[in-house]
């Protein structure tokens, strides 16, 4: 249960930085996840009143700001119009349609949660943090970077052309999943991203040639990733799902293209 | 801290601590059909509507309520009891400890989807969690309701 001393609705993101500064407060976003941690907080802060709520579109890119909820994205016609319903996809086995009207992108990314099939939808596209203090960052670079008090204000995600698929494996409906897969296929490469493995989402890049043998690539891709067990799975079994994950995500693209997967 | 919100078209404004949970503070305001079940955001016996989105009353802050409307179960008696009675006539029910917030989430659904598929149904309510029933009895029901307030509505 989240416990505090104060709550205060930030007019500004300076404001929300600066007191964001204090180790005793912290940002809360929909709450999912901080929640159930067992501390007390100095001040809770909220940012739901600077217009961070909004899926902004132009020709470049999408911009999805941090208080925009899942459910939100997960309906939004645009985004998965270019993402070819990889992000509602992405979406749809986290928890309940409730649970995705309260939490939103911008805790689910900032958190970059071991579990996270956010995190791993998005690493694989051509997507970027803005950051109130350190400015726009790749999303891949992001998920690297240690914790800090810096605040999460968009996603940015450019029309990039993309075949895009997600895939994931929960041993129960709307549990956390015990591997998630992500691929994204450009003009000339393949990036695949593995996550809940259980750490954050991470990928790997390669020539489109690596995937004409798809078994071949699979395993080998699966193989490059480091796996640790868990009270869901052990380390070697996520390894085998990752590597059937993988061709199945990519199976799921050619099936929707054929031959034209490389020529979007 | 001061908050102002409206719990059933009633506005309130009031004091309340500023770390007190929703779901504590609807039940001391007389909403006692929202139940506390899991307390880890899974179960959804404590949905209710903000602002007409079914959202989950363990998770969200009060806080975040203000300025804004809550419904629950007791705002919704009449739907309420329409449906009750199709999850009585297909036997959908035995502890019924579920029942208030998966009733919240069907309403929402037949207010958010216009002619909900199978999958559809499915998915709305796969976060409503009944540790009795095995869930054909209550999908029975929704599809029957459903058909119901169709057919009312196409008459009217």
């Amino acid at each position: 249960m989240l416990r505090c001393n104060d709550y205060i609705f930030a007019e500004s993101l300076e404001e929300a930085y600066e007191l964001n500064q204090k180790k005793n407060n912290v940002i809360v976003a929909g709450n999912g996840w901080l929640k159930l941690r067992k501390r007390q907080w100095g001040t809770v802060i909220d940012i739901s009143r600077l217009c961070l709520d909004k899926i902004t579109e132009n020709d470049e890119e999408f911009r999805i700001g941090a208080m925009v909820c899942l459910s939100d994205i997960e309906n939004h016609k645009e985004l998965n119009d270019y993402t070819d319903g990889a992000v509602k996809e992405s979406l749809r086995h986290i928890v309940g349609t409730q649970f995705r009207n309260c939490v939103t992108l911008g805790g689910s990314i900032f958190g970059r949660f071991g579990f996270s099939d956010v995190l791993s939808m998005f690493i694989v596209m051509d997507s970027y943090v803005e950051l109130y203090k350190g400015g726009i960052v790749p999303m891949h670079e992001f998920a690297k970077m240690p914790y800090d008090d810096d605040i999460l204000v968009s996603i940015i995600v450019k029309k990039k052309p993309l075949r895009l698929a997600y895939s994931s494996f929960r041993n129960q409906s709307t549990d956390f999943p015990v591997v998630t897969c992500a691929v994204a296929i450009g003009e000339d490469i393949i990036t695949t991203a593995i996550g809940a493995r259980p750490a954050k989402a991470d990928i790997r890049t390669d020539g489109i040639d690596a995937c004409r043998d798809l078994k071949d690539y699979a395993k080998k891709t699966a193989e490059s990733f480091d796996y640790e067990s868990n009270m869901r799975a052990s380390a070697e079994y996520r390894r085998h799902i990752a590597e059937v994950l993988i061709k199945r995500t990519v199976e799921k693209i050619e099936v929707r293209y054929g031959n034209q997967i490389m020529d979007k | 801290m001061e908050i102002k919100l409206w719990i059933n078209d009633k506005l309130i404004i009031d004091n309340v601590e500023p770390d007190t949970p929703m779901l504590e503070y609807l039940r001391d305001k007389g909403c006692y059909s929202i139940k506390r079940g899991c307390e880890t955001s899974n179960c959804g016996l404590c949905t209710v509507w903000l602002e007409g989105k079914p959202i989950l009353s363990c998770t969200l802050p009060l806080m975040r309520a203000d300025g804004k409307h809550i419904t629950t179960l007791e705002g919704l008696r009449k739907e309420a009891a329409e449906f009750g009675e199709f999850l009585a006539d297909e036997g959908a029910e035995q502890c019924g400890f579920c029942n208030p917030g998966f009733i919240m989430n069907v309403l929402a659904m037949e207010r958010d989807i216009e002619n909900p598929s199978d999958d559809d149904i499915k998915e709305y309510l796969s976060g409503n969690l009944c540790r009795c029933t095995g869930y054909t009895g209550q999908f029975r029901a929704v599809k029957k309701y459903i058909a119901y307030k169709r057919g009312v509505k196409a008459d009217e």
